[in-house]
């Protein structure tokens, strides 16, 4: 049952082969099983229960609120959540309880969804592998998948490489570890320059990034504001479409949202793809793509190309300027966001009473870890009357030329564009923190990242495993506000791969082998 | 302390007091060694007064002062520049704070409708241009009681640009001679007040006020083209009367809803102008002009002894009634600007650029605010003078008192009395007596229709004038008593028996032999001297040109 799809466990819940009570108490047992991923920081079991027994009177009347009504889903920490705590996995706001709930999260709840727990990050959604957090890194579910061990059974290492578990990718990996140990059946994540698809592909996951303005940020807690859109991450690409239903649309408490109210939409099942034309941007073939990513990629191509679609090479020449414009834009207005974490309203307060700015400077210090201190001053230094106009106004400027290849590229008759979402599959943890948060940052996000930059609708859809039995992903872009259209073009291409589902049959049954992995990799840890 | 500064200070100098009590204007200024031109009225007036320090009594050295001005003026509002909340000025303390105010994080900013419309309306109103499309930025710096560690503002493209506010200052003999001014208007930007920080200095700790964190403010910058406290605090009172007349602020400046920063440096007439200096929270026109007075002259001084001025920030202690450099303020604030990201360009229209099908809830049409504007206090004054005949310092005088124009206009219209002697009686005796007591108009014991009354019996000759302040003193002792209940219980009628007023001019003319036989030499003054005996005699119940008559036609016979 937990291996479902969101529209096939909504089925069962109809039909009454499961109730909503039952569906939770699984999921609740499930995470608990594998806490060891870290994917959750709070587990809201008590709500959860009392949601799921209200649903399920509603189910018992007939008077069920729709698909989502009764269906586990999981938030990343970095959404406001009444009466449960949100940390941003930041000491800075641990124990922070807000008062109020994030419109996603109160749409969700509306339409009866169950919330199961708050999800792990990077502090402050700053990074890329979901190991920069106060709580500790999060562990891909694919570390322990049948398909990943038995191809490294075959290969001469030995038993101890166990311990080398992957990270999930990130920053919303909590979310994506999630949803793809079958815990919950959606999660929300957010996606600032790639947050949601970079985790959703090395977990084997579908990772959406609507169009900006199209989702409410209120309740989002930022980290670009310009930029941050709230992901969806789902089992199929049709759960996000039924997500996205019910979270799109105007929102009176976010100024940036479209005045459309929303509405929910079923994807229609896209049967001829002659009368499409997909874009491939040869920017995206960067020498650090791995041949095995960019071989599937290519396998993609031609299976539009086979079908009948129009495949054309097209040019975002000014990709290659993304990363660093955006470092430039994402640590200016962290600088600005961050200013209000001062420990006097809510959050971390620091001992120190000598004077009130001797409190600001200890409780920052205390509160924030070293990426996010680092992007503080950075953004600071941007933001300086001598700088101002040499770094961000032209960071600006590039924005915009970014943007425009976009909008040319869409103005000369592509539908969609298939890129890449990673440079490589999921890497173990080990591998990863031998670079810092920014380097890796700053390559991860090479190919998701300028999207983020145009307002793009995004996707990434889990393609084939790789030599190692580890999910890759494939990236579909769209025209600003043609969610709808990217998503039934991602569903087309969903079908045709037929990507394998994660067996992790061995894990939920026997936890005892799991939680011995877990101690040698503390161990390894302490090294 | 609050009360007086509002009613009858600011400009009260200049206008109001001029009427009642001129005695108050010297009060100020005597030692110090410039003159400005809307304050002596005595001698000439210079278009760009000479300041004179001292040493130059000579004439060696002149100087000149520029003085700008950013005024803060709260907006009447019932909620939040970008929230819910309510504003009110007396709230317990942090009973007007959302989510928002208090920067939880993840909340985001809604712009007001109303405080646009009240900008766009100010901005008109000032002679702006108003610009169809304004941004928002964020201004940055840490302090207690500013709860996100940056002020919403429009820093790049404010909502309205290049206007003016016209400004009269009296001058001449009895200030007779009115000087109309003008003050360019740089812009008038919308804006987050910030929260309020009481600072415990005994418990060294700091309480925190976020009720107005978050109101809506109209910043209206005003180029330095002043050149002394008076011009200043004349022109930050006619900027008070036409908000308030707009209704887009109530400017109390007691209350803190008009707060004035004032921008000042001097230099010698000629020369590129000198170091300024601003000088914080003026927060009542009485020490708006004494604190910039004062700080010209300070810079004055300085560079007299060969000192240097700073770009610095002060603030006025008006105790000591001097300026004194802010200690928090040293070194420069870099504020590192950017634009705010929550919220889109905000974009106005006008009847012709309206797009077509719009929901009126979601667009600002400029042009209908322009419909809407109401009377402004210059054509107000221009029409009592038209109007009624009256003297523009009277016109001035009449607006300058909240509620006096309405009190005026109500007395007219139920009085037969001529305008003029209206306007006498309610500027020096209905006014002196308010002042006395330190009453605002509303709190008057005397209402508009008594006054008539009053005025009515004068005009009919039922009363003398010096009853008539007889009445009128008795009306404010007594309440709840009509004046001719008053005129009848004190007997105060004129004497309407003219036989017996003549048994009366007689038996004066027998008692002064010597002054009739005066007035019959042709000394014009012994009649008057006769009227005044006849009027002693009649316990001043005698209407003097009735006496006159009599006499006249006694002395003839």
């Amino acid at each position: 049952m937990l291996g479902r799809t969101l529209q096939e466990v909504s089925a069962a819940l109809k039909q009454g082969q499961i109730t909503p009570v039952e569906l939770c108490q699984k999921c609740l047992s499930l995470i608990k099983k594998t806490k060891f991923l870290n994917a959750y920081i709070t587990i809201s079991e008590e709500v959860a229960l009392k949601q799921a027994e209200e649903s399920e009177k509603r189910y018992k009347k007939g008077h069920s609120l729709g698909a989502l009504d009764g269906i586990p889903v999981a938030v990343k920490d970095n959404f406001s959540t009444s009466g449960i705590e949100t940390t941003c996995a930041s000491n800075m706001l641990k124990g922070y309880v807000p008062p109020y709930n994030a419109t996603v999260v109160q749409r969700l709840l509306d339409q009866g969804a169950v919330l199961m727990g708050k999800t792990n990050l990077d502090e402050f959604a700053m990074g890329s592998g979901s190991t920069d957090g106060v709580f500790g890194p999060v562990k891909n579910p694919w570390s322990y998948s049948k398909q990943y061990r038995e191809k490294r059974k075959q290969k001469p290492h030995g038993e101890n490489e166990d311990s080398n578990w992957l990270i999930t990718g990130g920053s919303s990996g909590g979310s994506a570890a999630a949803v793809s140990a079958f815990t919950c059946f959606a999660a929300l994540g957010s996606d600032t320059g790639g947050s949601t698809r970079n985790p959703a592909a090395h977990c084997g996951i579908v990772g959406f990034k609507p169009s900006y303005g199209l989702v409410s940020r209120h309740g989002l807690i930022p980290l670009v504001n310009s930029m941050d859109v709230p992901g969806i991450l789902t089992r199929c690409v049709d759960d996000a479409a039924t997500v996205l239903g019910v979270l799109a649309g105007h929102d009176p408490k976010d100024s940036t949202t479209i005045q459309d109210p929303g509405k929910p939409f079923m994807l229609s099942s896209l049967t001829d793809v002659s009368k499409l034309c997909i874009g491939i941007p040869k920017e995206y073939l960067v020498p650090e793509l791995s041949s095995e990513v960019r071989s599937f990629w290519s396998k993609a191509a031609n299976l539009f190309e086979s079908e009948g679609a129009k495949v054309i090479e097209v040019s975002l020449p000014h990709t290659s300027y993304s990363i660093v414009c955006y470092h430039v834009l994402c640590t200016s207005e962290v600088a600005s966001n961050m200013a209000r974490f001062d420990g006097l309203e809510y959050g971390h307060r620091c001992d120190i009473d000598v004077s009130t700015e001797a409190m600001y400077a200890a409780t920052r210090r205390e509160g924030f870890n070293d990426v996010v201190r680092g992007r503080i001053l950075t953004g600071n230094f941007f933001l300086l009357k001598e700088n101002y106009a040499n770094y961000f106004i032209k960071a600006q400027k590039v924005r915009r030329l970014i943007a425009n290849d976009f909008v040319n590229v869409f103005n000369s008759g592509v539908d969609v564009l298939l890129t890449p979402t990673t440079l490589s599959e999921a890497v173990p943890y080990l591998e990863f923190i031998k670079e810092d948060n920014r380097t890796r940052s700053a390559q991860d996000d090479i190919f998701t990242q300028a999207v983020n930059m145009a307002g793009l609708p995004a996707v990434s859809v889990p393609v084939a495993l790789s030599n190692q039995g580890l999910p890759v992903g494939l990236q579909f872009i769209g025209r600003a506000f043609c969610d709808q259209q990217l998503l039934t073009v991602a569903k087309w291409f969903e079908k045709q791969v037929q990507f394998p589902v994660i067996q992790l049959q061995e894990l939920m049954d026997d936890c005892s082998s799991v939680f011995e992995i877990e101690k040698l990799a503390s161990v390894s840890l302490k090294q | 302390m609050a009360a007086p500064m509002l009613r009858g200070c600011c400009l009260g100098r200049c206008w109001a007091l001029a009427c009642i009590d001129s005695g108050s204007r010297h009060g100020r200024g005597a030692a110090t060694g410039f003159t400005c031109s809307g304050k002596r009225g005595q001698s000439f007036v210079a278009q760009q007064p000479l300041l004179t320090a001292q040493k130059s009594r000579k004439g060696e050295h002149k100087w000149a002062a520029v003085v700008g001005l950013e005024i803060h003026a709260q907006i009447a509002s019932n909620s939040k520049l970008f929230s819910g909340s309510q504003v009110h000025f007396a709230a317990p303390p942090n009973s007007l704070v959302s989510f928002f105010d208090a920067s939880l994080p993840g909340t985001l900013p809604v712009l007001n409708r109303r405080c646009v419309e009240a900008a766009v309306m100010t901005g008109l109103a000032l002679n702006c241009h108003i610009n169809k499309k304004s941004l928002f930025d964020r201004k940055h710096y840490f302090y207690a009681d500013l709860p996100a560690g940056y002020q919403i503002t429009q820093q790049r493209l404010p909502i309205a640009v290049n206007g003016s506010l016209a400004y009269s200052v009296c001058v001449g003999k009895k200030w007779r001679q009115v000087i109309t001014k003008t003050v360019r208007i740089k812009q008038i930007q919308l804006e987050q007040d910030s929260g309020k920080s009481l600072h415990d200095e005994l418990r060294s700790q700091t309480l925190i006020n976020l009720n107005r964190a978050g109101v809506g403010l109209l910043e209206v910058v005003l180029e330095p083209d002043m050149s002394c406290g008076e011009e200043a605090a004349t022109a930050v009172r006619e900027l008070q009367l036409i908000l308030q007349a707009l209704g887009t602020s109530q400017a109390n400046m007691a209350e803190g809803q008009l707060r004035v920063d004032a921008n000042i440096s001097v230099h010698h007439p000629g020369e590129p102008l000198g170091v300024r200096t601003e000088v914080k929270n003026l927060n009542s026109a009485r020490f708006l002009a004494r604190a910039i007075d004062y700080e010209i002259q300070r810079q004055i001084n300085e560079l007299e002894n060969g000192c240097e001025i700073l770009n610095e920030t002060r603030s006025f202690d008006y105790k000591l009634g001097c300026t004194v450099p802010m200690r928090d303020k040293e070194g420069k604030q870099d504020y590192r600007f950017m634009p705010e990201p929550n919220l889109p360009p905000l974009l106005l229209y006008d009847t012709a650029s309206l797009p077509a099908g719009a929901d009126p809830q979601q667009v600002i049409n400029i042009d209908r605010i322009r419909e809407q504007l109401p009377e402004l206090p210059s054509e107000t004054r221009e029409k009592l003078i038209q109007q009624y005949g009256i003297l523009p310092e009277h016109s001035f005088a009449l607006l300058n008192e909240v509620g006096l124009l309405e009190f005026f206009q109500n007395v007219i219209k139920e009085t037969r009395a001529e305008p003029k002697k209206v306007t006498s009686w309610v500027l020096n005796i209905f006014l002196g007596f308010l002042k006395q007591r330190n009453l605002a108009v509303n709190e008057s014991p005397v209402t508009p229709s008594v006054l008539a009354e009053l005025l009515n019996l004068l005009d009919r000759k039922v009363i003398s004038s010096a009853a008539a302040k007889q009445v009128f003193e008795e009306l404010w002792r007594s309440k709840g008593k009509t004046p001719s209940q008053i005129v009848s219980e004190r007997k105060l009628e004129l004497m309407q028996d003219e036989e017996a007023l003549e048994r009366v001019c007689h038996t004066v003319m027998e008692g002064h032999p010597q002054v009739v036989m005066d007035m019959k030499r042709g000394n014009p003054r012994a009649i008057n001297k006769l009227i005044g005996l006849v009027r002693k005699v009649t316990h001043n119940r005698a209407d003097p040109t009735v006496i006159k008559e009599i006499l006249e036609k006694q002395l003839s016979s």
